[in-house]
């Protein structure tokens, strides 16, 4: 990101808008590709039909949509009609979670949800909102591998359970799920039980295609793979039935009316193709560019400590604690410092709440107040890590030496 | 170039208008929005919307904003305190500890940590170098709008890292500068209650975390007037509320939170000629033997001469009582000399 002699050739122009500046929060969101935003300029101006129309100008934009809802249903292993276009990650999991559970309750199944204490908020709240509804909802605790045990999912389900949600990779410390297994003994235990995956995080670095495979509900957005903010999908597969959170001129099959944004989701197919294109050869470099980034950490700083198991976690992922420094503090010192990083999860204030995910996985406040995430993706440079480890250690030292003096 | 300072912007003019004086005084500036409270508040300092004005400033003048969370250390300093203070029968001041434990204590250590040279607030009261090597805290120019009581409790250490920008300026000022610079805080209200109690008031805030103690109301020879609910909707000199008719103007004259006993009595009955001070703390030197001391016992009350021997002020005139819990600032001409906390 901070034009490099060597930069990558994925850093486009509009990698670069932050000039000087060293983007470590991929998780958060990605630079938008020049591919995506070369897909979607035409639909900001001359090609701006409804696709729901009966004329020229609106047939151009739903060949358009339809389209690009057949690219990513093929990228994410699904059929052109299980794909319901979502104004992102967050909508596409309530549409699974309400839509599900209340659908099957509705027609005299279950009413039991089972999920993970460190889902994406996305599904816990909509996890709350069901209790509310009079669900029974049970939110496992996580192991502090940040890996999920199939067989605690497996013991929290019974007949009477309508949903299992369990996320594909964790937003925070990026571990990569056992969905395959997970989905498998639930099966056993329950056969008619629905599974949903928040694939969000996954896209840039498996293929989801495969991995979530054997799952009902897929949930992706955008930008987090290079598309732009506000544009994501749910897969549905065929058979499914959802009750829809939005009702009007009966859009997406009726699961999400409302006027298509058809240059959200033709930017979202080609970020995903884009990515889909380069994943092996992305998850290979920047593997490389993370380990050397969190083993150099680990050599230079005193009482660093990793949370969650570096092999069960996606490429672009390094979530690292420094004993004694608030890791808020440390956010300003390593932004002052040209440096984007992130801790906990943002709340609408913009201030950083303690995390619910490395709670969830048993680590204590303390070492969680001390934690950042350092979230690495395919706009990384090598200069960037080199920038980081020249950066990071110096504030840590800078901020402990201050402890110690007040 | 200037100085790094921090800026504690509240989402008020008042703070809007001390990030823009800095810059305008050439500066290194960086603003810093505290949520403080995780708790329901819709019109309190730490809301939603009043970080999103402190950005949008922040935005306007180009200098980086931060949020910090000091919610935790908020609700252990502030928010208990509070709550066991009332519990106990006294009536805290909570703007107090929160400048002496988050602006002037945790927000103060982070910038020290963060390298800056200084801490800088909205308050209006001015830091002042003194001839003999010394900073001394004075009144802020308005005299209506005058904070220096509730940053009673800084030393040296903090005001030789601490700016008020605003406090040579009158509110009109304030306002003026900050229309001036197209500033969206410009005409915004300003905050005057607890900003961790809205909607319900005190006693409802109260109610929920206290278990209210029924006990008698008594005049000052101890027969019984009456009974009451609890006693944290009392406050010595309270003369509303009281919930019993004597036919006479009555105050509350004291409050046992022991055996849950209000008192009541005459405007006479309230009179001390000394307060009993804890925790008392110096701007600089102990100020001994000095006969040119003015007591203030409230946020904008008159200041009255007074004399400190050991941690009690003698009144140079009877003064109507203080409730424990307060402050007692003492002066010298326009200059914070110290104080402390009644007991």
């Amino acid at each position: 990101m901070s034009s490099p002699p060597n930069a990558g050739s994925n850093a486009g122009p509009n990698a670069n808008s932050n000039a000087g500046v060293t983007y470590l929060d991929h998780a958060a969101t990605t630079p938008v590709r020049p591919e995506a935003v070369a897909a979607m300029t035409p639909f900001l101006g001359g090609t701006f039909g409804n696709p729901s129309g009966a004329h020229s100008a609106a047939r151009a934009a739903k060949t358009a949509l339809e389209d690009a809802r057949d690219e990513i249903a093929a990228l994410l292993g699904a059929e052109p009609g299980e794909v319901v276009f979502t104004a992102g990650g967050t909508e596409a999991d309530n549409l699974a979670v309400k839509g599900a559970a209340r659908r099957v309750r509705a027609a005299g199944g279950g009413d039991a949800v089972v999920t993970t204490a460190f889902e994406h908020k996305g599904v816990l709240a909509s996890c709350d909102r069901l209790a509310a509804e009079g669900f029974r909802v049970t939110r496992l605790a996580v192991p502090a591998t940040g890996v999920v045990d199939p067989d605690a999912i497996a013991a929290a389900v019974d007949l009477r359970t309508a949903l299992v949600s369990v996320m594909l990779v964790n937003n925070e410390v990026g571990t990569i799920q056992p969905l395959d297994e997970i989905v498998r003994r639930v099966r056993e235990q329950a056969p008619a039980v629905l599974v949903h995956t928040d694939a969000v995080q996954a896209v840039p670095w498996i293929d989801v295609a495969d991995a979530a495979a054997a799952v009902d509900l897929v949930a992706i957005s955008a930008h987090k793979f290079g598309g732009p903010k506000g544009t994501g999908a749910l897969v549905v597969r065929g058979g499914v039935a959802l009750e829809p959170l939005l009702e009007g001129g009966g859009q997406e099959r009726g699961l999400r009316s409302g006027t298509s944004n058809v240059a959200g989701a033709v930017a979202m197919a080609a970020a995903l193709r884009v990515t889909c294109a380069e994943r092996a050869a992305d998850v290979a470099r920047i593997a490389a560019l993370r380990d050397r980034l969190l083993d150099g950490l680990l050599a230079a700083v005193p009482e660093a400590f990793e949370n969650g198991d570096r092999a069960a976690k996606v490429a672009g992922n390094a979530h690292i604690g420094f004993h004694g420094v608030e890791a808020e503090t440390l956010l300003v010192a390593l932004d002052h410092a040209g440096v984007c990083a992130a801790a906990g999860s943002s709340c609408s204030s913009g201030a950083t709440e303690p995390s619910h995910v490395l709670a969830a996985m048993g680590i204590t406040s303390d070492d969680a107040l001390a934690s950042i995430r350092l979230s690495l993706g395919y706009a990384s440079t090598e200069h960037d890590v080199d920038v980081a480890l020249a950066v990071i250690p110096r504030a840590v030292e800078q901020l402990r030496h201050a402890g110690k003096a007040a | 170039m200037g100085d790094r300072i921090l800026v504690a912007m509240s989402g008020g003019v008042d703070s809007s208008v001390a990030a823009a004086l800095l810059l305008e005084q050439g500066h290194d500036v960086t603003g810093v929005t505290l949520k403080l409270w995780g708790g329901e508040s819709d019109s309190g300092c730490c809301s939603v919307a009043d970080v999103e004005d402190a950005r949008r400033v922040a935005a306007q003048l180009d200098i980086p904003h931060y949020v910090f969370n000091l919610t935790d250390t908020f609700d252990d300093t502030v928010v208990e305190p509070y709550v066991r203070e009332h519990e106990a029968g006294h009536t805290p001041n909570p703007c107090v500890e929160c400048n002496r434990s988050i602006k002037f204590g945790a927000l103060f250590q982070r910038a020290e940590a963060l390298g800056f040279d200084a801490v800088a607030t909205g308050h209006h009261a001015r830091v002042t170098a003194e001839p003999h090597g010394a900073y001394a805290l004075r009144r802020g120019t308005d005299a209506a709008k005058d904070q220096s009581y509730v940053l009673y409790m800084l030393g040296q250490r903090e005001l030789a890292r601490t700016r008020f920008p605003v406090g040579m300026l009158t509110k009109a000022q304030v306002r003026e500068h900050a229309a001036g610079l197209g500033l969206r805080t410009a005409a915004k209200a300003e905050s005057m209650d607890v900003c961790f109690i809205t909607r319900g008031g005190r006693r409802t805030f109260l109610a929920d975390r206290i278990d209210a103690r029924a006990g008698s109301v008594v005049d000052v020879s101890g027969a019984t007037l009456g009974v009451h609910d609890g006693i944290e909707a009392f406050t010595i000199g309270q003369r509303r509320g009281l919930g019993v008719a004597t036919g006479e103007r009555r105050y509350v004259v004291d409050v046992d939170a022991r055996t849950a006993t209000i008192t009541l009595g005459e405007r006479t009955d309230l009179l001390r000629d000394a307060v009993a001070l804890r925790d008392l703390t110096y701007v600089d030197e102990p100020p001994a033997d000095r006969a040119d001391l003015f007591a203030q016992t409230r946020a904008h009350g008159t200041p009255v001469a007074s004399t400190l021997d050991g941690t009690t002020v003698r009144f140079a005139t009877p003064q109507s009582r203080v409730a424990p819990g307060q402050v007692v600032a003492l002066y010298a001409g326009d200059a914070l000399v110290g104080g402390g906390i009644v007991t």
